[in-house]
């Protein structure tokens, strides 16, 4: 960027007749920075109303919290059911995603790659709720059968212990649901890095006789590795704060390591799901939870935003 | 004269030998075959089908290429297998959701599911319509006036707010306050929306009360998402504005901020035009912010300040999981179905314009 706005604020007259004090520029720059201070005005009023509101929770006689061993007790297992959903997604987009985007900048014919890459953006535009309705209604019933067989010949695995659900409505189907989302996310996030190495690095490669995965290999990837990582994480943000797919796909229930079961619940379907007809205590359990749901969101995104900042300086970008 | 040469000479050519262009084809053929054979034992279905054919097909490549090509060329072909795998099995997920959206929206989807509200349509007339002895009745009028209606409000707060803001990032920002902001804005990105609307739900519960709804706190709510994305989007139009441009400008004796107004933003308006749209098309289809904001309802509300108010994406949620009819859910799932469709449909809509407005619209003389 070369964009240098500094040296032209003052006209080269400055220092003889300074510049007059237009009241039109004041205001408008006024009007810019107030723009920019409300949006820290809202973030901190976000932060700043779910304490508030999540104080009588955390600070609430811990019988009176539901479940009635305190807010921990009653938010862990909430906790443990966003981290599962969101880390099957991960572990099923992933790959997945790492195919498409070399499959759409790599290996497909360039006419037909150019049409594909508009049909994942607009996937990834898709709105969640019909994500969460055709996983309760097509995915649901069809993957129930998988389940039954883990149940059956992998059920020591505490994971898979039976009795499998009857609905299909697991969190494994949660998980499968959210990965369905976050693929297009992350595909079009790498196939972006992928499309912008450097075609010199490739021909070079090619040309001293390396396979079309070898060059691959030795090119793509290492270029797109901090674009392929900055999308995985913003996949992994959404799964994490995905509400709608869960709260529609998951029968829920208490806490259970099987993933093949009904049972568990995440923060977001929790709050979805309770929130519209909670009232006194309950209201502030759910904004605590909430809360929690805020922190490790934030905390996987400035994580996220430290490896790709950490990565590029050893990227062929600069 | 000896003739022990190496066997690239013996075949009379320089280059190693190669499977056949045909052989994936055939391999994929008799690999279908296996497959079918494999699946057929362990009793027939699809998925086993495919699953066979697949691990049969790259078994067999990657050992032939092996045996005849080299390892190298054998791992390039099972990558590029992987590669091929990877894509087709994302394309059953995903032309599944457009096909089931499709094929279950259209048989409902119409003028009078446009036009209509739910305002006392009962469980008995989905019992009665699912028995043959009524029409379908009830639509979603009232679902898409809401949808209209809060998005229309929290684009007039998010994108005089988001403009601004990515003027003051390019154009004025410089020291801590901007670099704040930029930090802020790719906070705000990562907040789930369910957390928006909770902090709307619960602003309008300390100002107007608890347990206040209206179409307004949803605006609001969507608002905390919206302007992030206007913002990025905003500014990255923005600082691709030539500065000659500016320079220009200044050298006419222009007031900085006309500058900005009567000459960058027209430059970046095509850019700026279709962030902003796209950034509609993002929270149009957000649910879980208006499920604890705006609330449910079955009637019409042109207010926005008061009362509940009923959005597309939480008719679909409401219709899905609570039925009108608890013993005969399809007719509401039909009309989950044919919401969705109309949301899809928006939703794409919205794309396909921010799409023509940046080509339409973009300068003639951009570099």
């Amino acid at each position: 960027m070369t964009i240098t706005t500094t040296d032209v604020q003052t006209p080269p007259n400055a220092s003889s007749t300074p510049a007059k004090n237009r009241a039109g520029d004041r205001n408008f720059s006024w009007a810019t920075r107030g723009a920019g201070m409300l949006i820290l005005v809202v973030l901190a009023g976000v932060a700043a109303f779910l304490l508030l509101e999540s104080l009588p929770a955390l600070s609430a006689d811990p019988a009176d919290i539901e479940g009635g061993e305190g807010f921990f007790a009653y938010v862990w297992p909430l906790v443990f059911g966003t981290l599962a959903a969101a880390l099957i997604a991960l572990i099923v987009a992933t790959p997945l995603a790492l195919g498409i985007a070399l499959f759409i900048s790599h290996y497909a014919p360039r006419r037909l790659s150019q049409g594909l890459g508009y049909v994942v953006d607009l996937l990834a535009a898709i709105p969640s709720v019909v994500y969460g309705l055709w996983g309760i209604q097509w995915l649901a019933p069809n993957v129930r059968g998988a389940w039954q067989w883990l149940a059956d010949h992998l059920g020591f695995v505490p994971l898979f212990t039976g009795p499998a659900s009857a609905t299909g409505r697991t969190l494994m189907t949660a998980g499968l649901v959210l990965a369905v989302m976050i693929l297009p996310i992350i595909t079009a996030i790498a196939r972006e890095v992928f499309l912008q190495t450097p075609a010199l690095h490739q021909e070079a490669a090619l040309a001293l006789g390396a396979t079309r995965w070898e060059m691959i290999r030795m090119t793509v990837l290492p270029f797109g590795r901090p674009g392929l990582i900055s999308g995985v994480m913003l996949g992994l943000g959404r799964a994490l704060g995905e509400t709608m797919a869960v709260a529609m796909v998951l029968s829920t229930g208490g806490f259970t390591w099987s993933m093949v079961t009904s049972g568990n619940s995440t923060i977001a379907a929790e709050i979805a799901l309770d929130f519209p007809e909670s009232a006194g205590l309950k209201t502030n359990t759910l904004i605590a939870a909430g809360l929690v749901l805020f922190v490790i969101t934030l905390a996987v995104n400035m994580a996220a935003r430290r490896v790709v900042t950490r990565r590029q300086a050893f990227s062929g970008a600069n | 004269m000896t003739t022990d040469a190496v066997p690239a000479t013996a075949t009379g050519t320089l280059t190693h030998r190669r499977l056949p262009r045909y052989a994936p084809a055939v391999t994929l053929a008799l690999s279908a075959a296996v497959g079918a054979g494999l699946s057929a034992a362990v009793g027939f279905s699809v998925p086993a089908f495919v699953v066979g054919a697949l691990l049969a097909y790259m078994a067999t490549i990657t050992i032939a290429a092996g045996v005849v090509e080299g390892r190298r060329k054998a791992v390039d072909r099972l990558v590029t297998s992987l590669v091929y795998a990877a894509f087709g099995i994302a394309l059953v997920p995903l032309t599944s959701v457009v096909w089931s959206v499709l094929a279950n929206g259209l048989p409902r989807f119409g003028a009078e599911f446009l036009t209509t509200s739910l305002r006392n349509v009962t469980g008995l007339h989905d019992q009665q319509a699912a028995e043959g002895l009524a029409p379908y009745i009830g639509g979603a009028y009232h679902a898409v006036l809401g949808t209209f209606l809060i998005t229309a409000l929290a684009t007039l707060i998010s994108v005089p707010v988001g403009l601004l803001a990515s003027i003051y990032l390019v154009e004025y920002g410089r020291g801590r306050l901007a670099r704040a902001i930029t930090f802020f804005v790719d906070v705000m990105t990562g907040i789930p929306s369910i957390v928006a609307g909770l902090f709307a739900a619960a602003l309008f519960g300390v100002l107007f009360g608890v347990g206040t709804r209206n179409g307004f706190a949803g605006a609001v709510a969507l608002s905390v998402l919206m302007i992030p994305v206007v913002v990025r989007s905003s500014e990255e139009m923005l600082r691709i504005v030539p500065n000659e441009l500016r320079e220009a400008a200044y050298a006419l004796g222009i007031p900085k901020w006309r500058a900005v107004v009567r000459v960058v933003l027209p430059t970046a308006i095509s850019g700026i035009a279709s962030g902003i749209t796209l950034a509609i098309a993002r929270v149009v289809g957000e649910t879980a912010p208006l499920i604890v904001t705006a609330g449910f309802t079955s009637s019409i509300n042109n207010n926005p300040f008061a009362d509940w108010m009923m959005s597309l994406p939480a008719y679909v949620y409401s219709q899905a999981m609570r039925p009108l009819s608890g013993s005969t859910p399809e007719p509401s799932l039909d009309r989950a179905w044919a919401a969705a469709l109309t949301l899809v449909i928006i939703v794409m809509a919205l794309n396909l314009v921010a799409r023509l407005v940046a080509r339409l619209f973009a300068p003639k003389n951009s570099r």
